[in-house]
């Protein structure tokens, strides 16, 4: 029980240490934070439950108004702009993230954290992020897409290191990969 | 860790936490469910004259927070120019803009002690299908208390990193970086076992 409050503590901190580190930038000119990164490794390390907790808390917290979002942001307001359905869309993503980790527990574990981070971090978050873009921009569903299509670059990336990193995880920390021990 | 409440004491710090989230809820609500350019603009104006009452301070704060929306703003207008619905694009932008500056008011206006027990009261309720409320709160805790802490390592990683190579440093220090934070998880784990767990 103290290891799992712990874990899930820490990790919804990790995913705010993640915002704070300098943007990765793509050749393209698209800055890429880290943040959504410390999200999809939340599903892949801790599982479906443990993982979608820790996203839960670290966006609770924002709302409750801790500037923890990559560029301080943070409070309420990012709840009713235009990039809620991503904030909300992340303890989804998590879940379903850990949710498929879990199901590929045959396949090594870079690939099938690859693969979680995929349908977790990408489809399931952009269906959550386009809808909320759609909902207070008003905008049509290909207009959303036309905009959001310059970050799938960058969220492509974001899936290869949450594979390497979770493999790298279960090697260093193998009993702490929650999603693989049980 | 600093938090968004505005250090400008307002009339609203004083109010329940609960009512101006209600209010906050109502207030959004209605801004979506009604159309027209001149109506939003008396809303934005109204919002502005909110922000405007403390002092100039609190204003200067308040925009300065809104400013992150201006891409967002710039696309919707731009767009909305070129398909010839000006009058659409500014109804959308200008309840984008109210919709999140009133709720900033609420964050700017309210203390992390008071959204704290609007939380506890909400999670109260789940105390009978046996979920640990205190639980949560010790995690809410130690998050606020680890965020600096792991900032810091991370900070000191990339530092190590700076004085090895002369590329920059990238993705390769968040593998050391979440290993290093599972084993203060770890530690902080065999912390409260000794103080007699949860």
């Amino acid at each position: 029980m103290e290891r799992t409050v712990a874990l899930i503590a820490i990790f919804a901190a990790l995913i705010a240490a993640l915002g704070l580190l300098p943007n990765l930038m793509l050749t393209s000119g698209v800055p890429i934070t880290a943040q959504s990164l410390g999200v999809m490794l939340c599903g892949t390390v801790l599982g479906a439950k443990r993982g979608g907790l820790a996203v839960l808390l670290f966006v609770g917290l924002v709302a409750l108004g801790l500037p923890l979002l990559s560029g301080g942001r943070g409070g309420l307001g990012v709840f009713a702009g235009p990039t809620m359905g991503f904030v909300v869309g992340f303890p989804i993503a998590a879940f379903t993230a850990g949710f498929v980790m879990e199901q590929l527990r045959s396949l090594p574990v870079g690939l099938a954290a690859g693969i979680a981070a995929a349908v977790g971090g990408i489809l399931v978050l952009y269906i959550f992020g386009v809808a909320g873009f759609m909902m207070v921009l008003n905008k049509s569903l290909i207009e959303t897409l036309t905009v959001f299509s310059v970050y799938i670059p960058g969220d492509i990336i974001k899936v290869v290191l949450t594979g390497l990193i979770t493999s790298g995880l279960a090697r260093a920390r193998p009993a702490s990969v929650l999603s693989r021990t049980g | 860790m600093i938090s968004l409440t505005s250090p400008v004491k307002t009339a609203a710090h004083g109010w329940p936490a609960g009512g101006k989230l209600a209010l906050l809820c109502a207030a959004t609500l209605m801004l979506f469910a009604v159309d027209g350019a001149a109506l939003h603009l008396g809303f934005l104006a109204a919002t502005a004259v909110l922000y405007a009452l403390p002092g100039r301070v609190f204003l200067g704060a308040g925009l300065k927070r809104l400013f992150v929306l201006w891409p967002f703003v710039a696309l919707i207008l731009l767009w909305h120019l070129i398909t010839d619905d000006g009058a659409a694009g500014a109804t959308i932008a200008l309840r984008m803009v109210t919709a999140v500056a009133l709720a900033n008011l609420v964050t700017m206006t309210t203390r992390l002690s008071d959204m704290m027990t609007v939380v506890r009261w909400l999670t109260t309720p789940l105390r009978r299908f046996g979920v640990g409320t205190q639980s949560i709160e010790l995690a809410m805790a130690l998050v606020i208390r680890f965020t600096p802490v792991l900032a810091n390592k991370g900070q000191a990683l990339s530092m190590a990193w700076r004085a090895r190579s002369v590329r920059r440093p990238g993705w390769r220090i968040v593998l050391p970086f979440a290993v290093t934070a599972i084993d203060d998880a770890e530690h902080v784990a065999e912390a409260l076992r000794a103080r007699g767990g949860l």
